[in-house]
């Protein structure tokens, strides 16, 4: 049984020139999934899809051979901006998700230490820096356990050094706990580092373009050789545009939004 | 020479010391009563010389006088216990309804569609529009004064609390989906919360509105209070009742402000805003 499989899913705006279209795609359990593409191919849409926040799609989310189609507890995301509650210190933006008090405050505190945030418990979100900030997110996505777990483009927003620190935090969650995580991302190095398979998308609305495999074991170092070759090849399949390719460079080009 | 300026040095850093250790709270109190302190010799000495004219602007002292005089006889307390009985039951009335239908309107549509126009249309009604017929229903006790109170204090707080709902970010109800939260723990857990600011502003603006309409309403008819007082000073030529009621209006109005601004600094602590690092 696949822990998460896409059935020809499909989700378009603006009269079919925007979204994504025929997205098939399977993932097996603690399977590290990225998905590429230049903006406004809809990768961020189909993670808003995956976990039910947008219901406006055809085709079928099954995760472990269930079809769902609304939030679902054993999908958990990260966005892309942290999305702390300003009013709640740390500790309480990670309890956020938990039902019930019971254990509450212990399991929010174990969450704290394992993405690092120990002795800033009681700091609002005001007091934290971006990375912190997107720790506390992290934990409060895993605090519910859940089995996938979505992320978009996480780290966008951070700088080189805490990127690469959270990355490296990323993984040690997924040895631990063997979260399948389906990771959108704009960012190649990214992908190549943490990803098993990577699936590009491309055009508009975005379909896959290509599938491609990362055989390198964990941990992976990012100046590696074949990463670097693997890198390559996904640029050109990138900017390979059979209709207009000035006018996909060029967004490839713009910042994601 | 040297010598000299060693010394024009050491008193500038002691000076710049003691601004540094002088407690923050106390420099506010203290900045903020400059000017009215200097008004009010300015208005004593003017007074004392004669360009005011006593039975038109009696000096701060015969105010101060005549507000000495009704502590002493008691009288004092009746007017303000019941001044500030029909503000808090006005208030108290006034912002309820609001946050019920504030709420309902800001977070339902269809709400919105069957009840703001209505709502809008009335706002547009100055309140005391209203005092007749309140009159005419309820008669001139109670009842009719805090109603009109209420109505006044109805729709700053409304309004505040419906833009502050409607202002929520979507990306923070958006965690509370991912969670399958049920609209009442969405809305008591983000919305309330995240609607907060708007809607202490909306209470501090309605406190305001509610002390001028009780003055309002007790001017007229009313046989006790702070604005009947007033009536009293105007009725029996006594200039020194009337700007004692005002300044009594002008304390017990700030006084009442002030803890509401407290309650809001206590609330939104966690706010990070330009105001906060003062």
């Amino acid at each position: 049984m696949k822990m998460l499989a896409l059935e020809n899913i499909s989700r378009t705006f603006a009269n079919g020139s925007a979204g994504f279209k025929n997205v098939s795609l399977e993932a097996e359990k603690g399977e590290v999934i990225g998905v590429l593409g230049t903006s406004g191919c809809g990768k961020s849409t189909l993670l808003r899809v995956l976990s039910g926040l947008d219901q406006e799609y055809t085709g079928h989310v099954k995760v472990n051979g269930n079809a769902i189609k609304s939030v679902h507890k054993d999908i958990g995301i990260i966005f892309q901006e942290p999305r702390l509650m300003p009013w709640l210190t740390a500790l309480e933006n990670i309890a956020f998700g938990l039902k019930g008090a019971a254990k509450k405050q212990k399991q929010a505190e174990e969450f704290t230490n394992l993405v690092g945030l120990a002795g800033f418990e009681g700091h609002y979100p005001k007091d934290l820096s971006g990375g912190m900030a997107q720790r506390v997110s992290i934990a409060r996505s895993l605090i519910t356990k859940p089995e996938i777990l979505l992320l978009d483009e996480p780290f966008s927003a951070l700088d080189a050094f805490t990127k690469m620190q959270l990355q490296d935090l990323l993984l040690s969650i997924w040895k631990q706990y063997q979260t399948t995580m389906v990771l959108v991302t704009h960012d190649i190095d990214e992908a190549l580092y943490l990803c098993d398979r990577i699936i590009i998308l491309r055009g508009q609305p975005g379909e896959v373009y290509k599938e491609l495999t990362v055989q390198q074991p964990r941990p992976r170092s990012r100046g590696d050789a074949e990463l670097a070759r693997q890198k390559e090849e996904i640029l050109s399949f990138l900017n390979l545009n059979k209709t207009s390719q000035e006018d996909h460079y060029e967004k490839s080009n713009t910042p994601a939004k | 020479m040297s010598g000299k300026e060693e010394v024009l040095s050491r008193q500038i850093s002691v000076k710049s010391k003691v601004r540094v250790q002088m407690p923050r709270k106390l420099r506010g109190i203290l900045l903020g009563s400059a000017i009215p302190a200097v008004l009010l010799v300015v208005w004593q000495y003017l007074s004392h010389i004669g360009v005011f004219e006593s039975h038109l602007m009696p000096a701060p002292t015969a105010v101060f006088d005549k507000l000495a005089e009704m502590v002493n006889d008691g009288s004092l307390y009746g007017h303000v216990g019941i001044t500030l009985y029909r503000i808090f039951f006005g208030f108290v009335i006034g912002v309820s309804a609001a946050v019920v239908l504030g709420a309902l309107v800001g977070y339902a549509k269809t709400a919105e569609h069957l009840l703001d126009p209505l709502i809008q249309a009335f706002r547009a009604i100055p309140s005391l529009a209203w005092v007749p017929l309140f009159i005419l229903w309820m008669g001139i006790a109670e009842p009719s004064k805090i109603t009109l109170i209420a109505v006044g204090v109805f729709f700053p707080v409304y309004l505040n609390i419906v833009s502050g709902i409607q202002g929520v970010d979507r990306k923070l109800i958006e965690v509370g989906k991912i969670y399958n939260f049920s609209d009442f723990e969405l809305i008591k857990r983000i919305i309330l919360p995240a609607s907060l600011p708007s809607f202490l502003v909306g209470i501090r603006s309605g406190l305001g509105l509610g002390w001028m309409f009780v003055v309002a309403a007790e001017l007229m008819g009313a046989s006790k209070g702070v604005g009947y007082l007033l009536v009293v000073g105007q009725n029996t030529y006594s200039p020194d009742l009337v700007i004692a009621s005002i300044v009594l209006i002008a304390i017990l109005g700030k006084t009442s402000d002030s803890l509401l601004k407290k309650l809001e600094d206590r609330a939104l602590h966690w706010q990070d805003s330009i105001g906060k690092k003062a």
